[in-house]
């Protein structure tokens, strides 16, 4: 038994945009690492992108992915399959493999670039249909952000650095839309970043299109005016964009025009981050910080309840997912106990060094926190306590 | 003063101190012995990650004249062929003592980062850093028309002044650099430019925009007009202009419009020229051309900026 007085349960949390980057980087993050960073954030289940070394494009690696998760046992990893072969945008992969494989890949996505070429995106949409799968869409056009360092707008213009507009994302979220309209598929857009692609989505939704979107923590919280420090732990893609955006995104979670929220947690070597803005990756830590945001800028101002958190971080990813038979269930007796206990007056400060991942890029430290995870169960087996409750389970 | 990076963190007050030291440093240079003892006993590390041979013989010259003892330190490496990196360059100069670092560099923002990431102790004077800013470039620039337009230069601004910037300011540090310090200085700075060239997103700053050059002649009384340097590989293959043809027809200074400044007005430009793209042979070498003492200008201005951050701290400590 727990005293669990003060803390809120939610379903186990579900991440639908992780980077593990194993295999291929391991010096950046691990399965093992991401792994305990994810069941420390209260996630009980993650989402693997595909752009690793190799590629996620065959029924090999993601079975490697998938059974490298299971042996850590801290969380459940998903596999996200590659859309194109070795993410280049020219021939579809075996998503059929992947599918039936032991993995049993439903989402596939070549996150990091764009399926930006139309035709291929349509025959993905139209393939993905035979097994209840879903594309996972990274909208970029990638001619109009060739080079694109930041988001296009007075920051860039004073910075000096390139832009990268919000058409660029507007425009393929609304194409995507429409094909999937076209072949009667199922997109999900991921890391919605403009107030613009909100309405997009809020228009496709209402015309009856099978179309789901995600919002990540930073695109809820930070601005384009981060990147005056010129610190490429700002540096992400999308970019950070205006305040007017950040309201726009907030809104439409609240209204549920983006279904979820979603981490695009992606770890750095230093060396990738400790350069000229230019120079450095896009993307910034995310799992251990994601509740602790989301509390901050939803639940405390008063924009969504903790039963709209338990939607937006378990139940709809799930399904989106197609693992809601094991994640995002009911807190009832019979149900697999995956289980988050959060802890919503245990303020934290952000510490880079003591992250569980690997790489140290997150762009929050030294920022307070209002809540944490404090205990989260995978089917009954803590993989995190926090030390208030150590000896609980023993 | 501790840094120098951007012209936009300079007051009035800093802007106007930076000209007139430079114009006492000029004033030394015409003396028969021009070297100054002043910082003798400093290091001053020319660290250029891009090549410009102007900027690096005008700073190493300010320096040397200055008794500085000059270090020059060329770190090639692009985007894409990353040599050394930043941080650890810049603690290798902080090992060698360097209390100055001038840095010329490919990406914006990576002279702010030597300044503020915490790897040496030195002053950072920004040589001209990506699209951003090259504050020495607008301190010069501003030094040449206070001697040409303003009847007592010393301790004044350039109120009341018209400067119209003509080119590429998209790609330009040359135009941001001088957009803040001439308005601080209060000059108004009109931007001449094709909207393709024209960053999105500068509403805030303080000048107006014509689209035109003949439009800007008509509009307003240009007292120096300020020609960039336009690079031909911008106009090819989907660029932002159709042609070198179409850029010298709308936005080239030929003799015809120099004609249609008032009687005192100057030419300027930051060099290189494209002879024949953005200035006509006849505007670069008029009577009206300040270009080659902009460059003198600059090793004045230059000294002066060094003097500042470095003879300074002396006093501070």
């Amino acid at each position: 038994m727990i005293d669990a007085t003060g803390l809120v349960a939610l379903p186990g949390l579900v991440d639908l945009h992780t980077h593990l980057r194993e295999p291929g980087r391991e010096d950046a993050e691990t399965i093992e690492t991401g792994s305990r960073a994810a069941a420390r954030g209260g996630w009980t289940a993650v989402h693997a992108m595909a752009n690793t070394t190799p590629v996620a494009d065959t029924a090999g690696v993601v079975e490697q992915v998938w059974s490298r998760g299971q042996e850590i046992g801290l969380v459940d990893v998903y596999p996200i399959g590659a859309v194109t072969v070795g993410l280049k945008g020219e021939h579809l992969s075996e998503m059929g493999a992947m599918a039936h494989s032991k993995a049993r890949v439903r989402l596939f996505s070549d996150d990091g670039v764009c399926v930006y070429d139309p035709v291929i995106m349509r025959r993905a949409l139209e393939y993905v249909k035979a097994f209840d799968g879903a594309v996972v869409q990274h909208a970029q056009d990638l001619r109009l952000t060739e080079g694109a360092q930041m988001h296009e707008g007075e920051v860039s213009a004073e910075l000096g650095l390139a832009g990268w507009p919000a058409v660029a994302e507007e425009s393929i979220v609304a194409r995507d839309a429409l094909l999937a309209e076209h072949v009667g598929s199922r997109v999900h857009v991921q890391h919605l970043s403009t107030a613009g692609s909100v309405e997009i989505i809020r228009w496709a939704k209402g015309r009856g299109i099978n179309v789901t979107a995600e919002a990540t923590p930073h695109h809820l919280l930070l601005t384009h005016e981060e990147a005056r420090t010129y610190d490429p732990l700002f540096k992400v893609n999308p970019p950070l964009r205006t305040q007017t955006d950040v309201d726009a995104l907030r809104a439409a979670v609240a209204d549920g025009t983006i279904d979820i929220i979603a981490t695009d947690h992606a770890p750095h070597a230093s060396e990738d981050k400790d350069c000229e803005w230019a120079a450095a990756s896009f993307g910034m830590l995310g799992l251990e910080t994601a509740l602790g945001i989301v509390q901050k800028v939803l639940v405390d101002t008063g924009a969504a309840t903790w039963r709209d958190v338990a939607r937006l971080m378990s139940e709809a990813p799930a399904r989106i997912g197609s693992v809601d038979d094991a994640h995002g269930r009911p807190l009832a007796a019979g149900e697999p106990a995956n289980i988050t206990l959060v802890d919503p007056r245990a303020a934290w400060t952000v510490r880079p060094e003591d992250l569980a991942s690997r790489a140290r890029n997150t762009p929050y430290g030294g920022i307070e926190l209002p809540g944490r995870a404090v205990i989260t169960l995978l089917r009954g087996v803590p993989t995190h306590l926090d030390p208030r409750f150590e000896g609980a389970f023993a | 003063m501790r840094h120098l990076l951007s012209t936009r963190d300079l007051s009035r007050e800093d802007a106007i101190t930076l000209l007139d030291t430079a114009g006492q440093m000029a004033a030394t240079q015409e003396r028969e012995v021009r070297k100054l003892p002043t910082l003798r006993g400093k290091t001053v590390v020319n660290l250029f990650f891009e090549d410009s041979t102007r900027t690096r013989i005008s700073f190493e010259a300010a320096a040397k004249r200055l008794s500085a003892d000059v270090i020059n330190f060329s770190a090639k490496g692009s985007s894409v062929s990353k040599g050394e990196s930043l941080k650890d360059t810049a603690l290798t100069l902080q090992a060698m003592g360097a209390d100055a670092v001038v840095v010329r560099h490919w990406a914006s923002g990576a002279a702010y980062q030597l300044a503020h990431g915490g790897w040496l102790h030195g002053s950072v004077l920004n040589a001209g850093d990506g699209t951003h800013q090259h504050p020495t470039q607008a301190l010069l620039d501003a030094f040449t028309m206070r001697r040409h337009l303003v009847s007592d230069p010393t301790g004044a601004d350039l109120a009341g002044l018209t400067v119209a910037i003509v080119g590429d300011v998209l790609h330009s540090r040359v135009a941001r650099s001088n957009v803040y310090l001439l308005h601080t200085l209060g000059a108004r700075v009109v931007l001449v430019a094709p909207p393709t060239l024209v960053p999105v997103g500068i509403e805030p700053w303080p000048c107006t925009l014509v689209h035109t050059l003949d439009e800007a002649l008509e509009t307003h009384e240009i007292d120096a007009l300020m020609m960039l340097r336009v690079q031909r590989e911008r106009m090819t293959g989907g660029g932002f202009f159709p042609s070198p043809g179409e850029y010298t027809r709308l936005y080239g200074l030929d003799a015809d419009r120099m004609s249609r400044l008032p009687d005192h007005g100057i030419v300027m430009h930051p060099g290189p020229m494209n002879r024949g793209l953005e200035i006509s042979a006849e505007a670069a070498d008029s009577s009206r051309s300040v270009i080659v003492e902009q460059v003198a200008n600059g090793v004045a201005v230059r000294m002066a900026a060094l003097y500042l951050l470095l003879a300074g701290e002396e006093g501070a400590s």
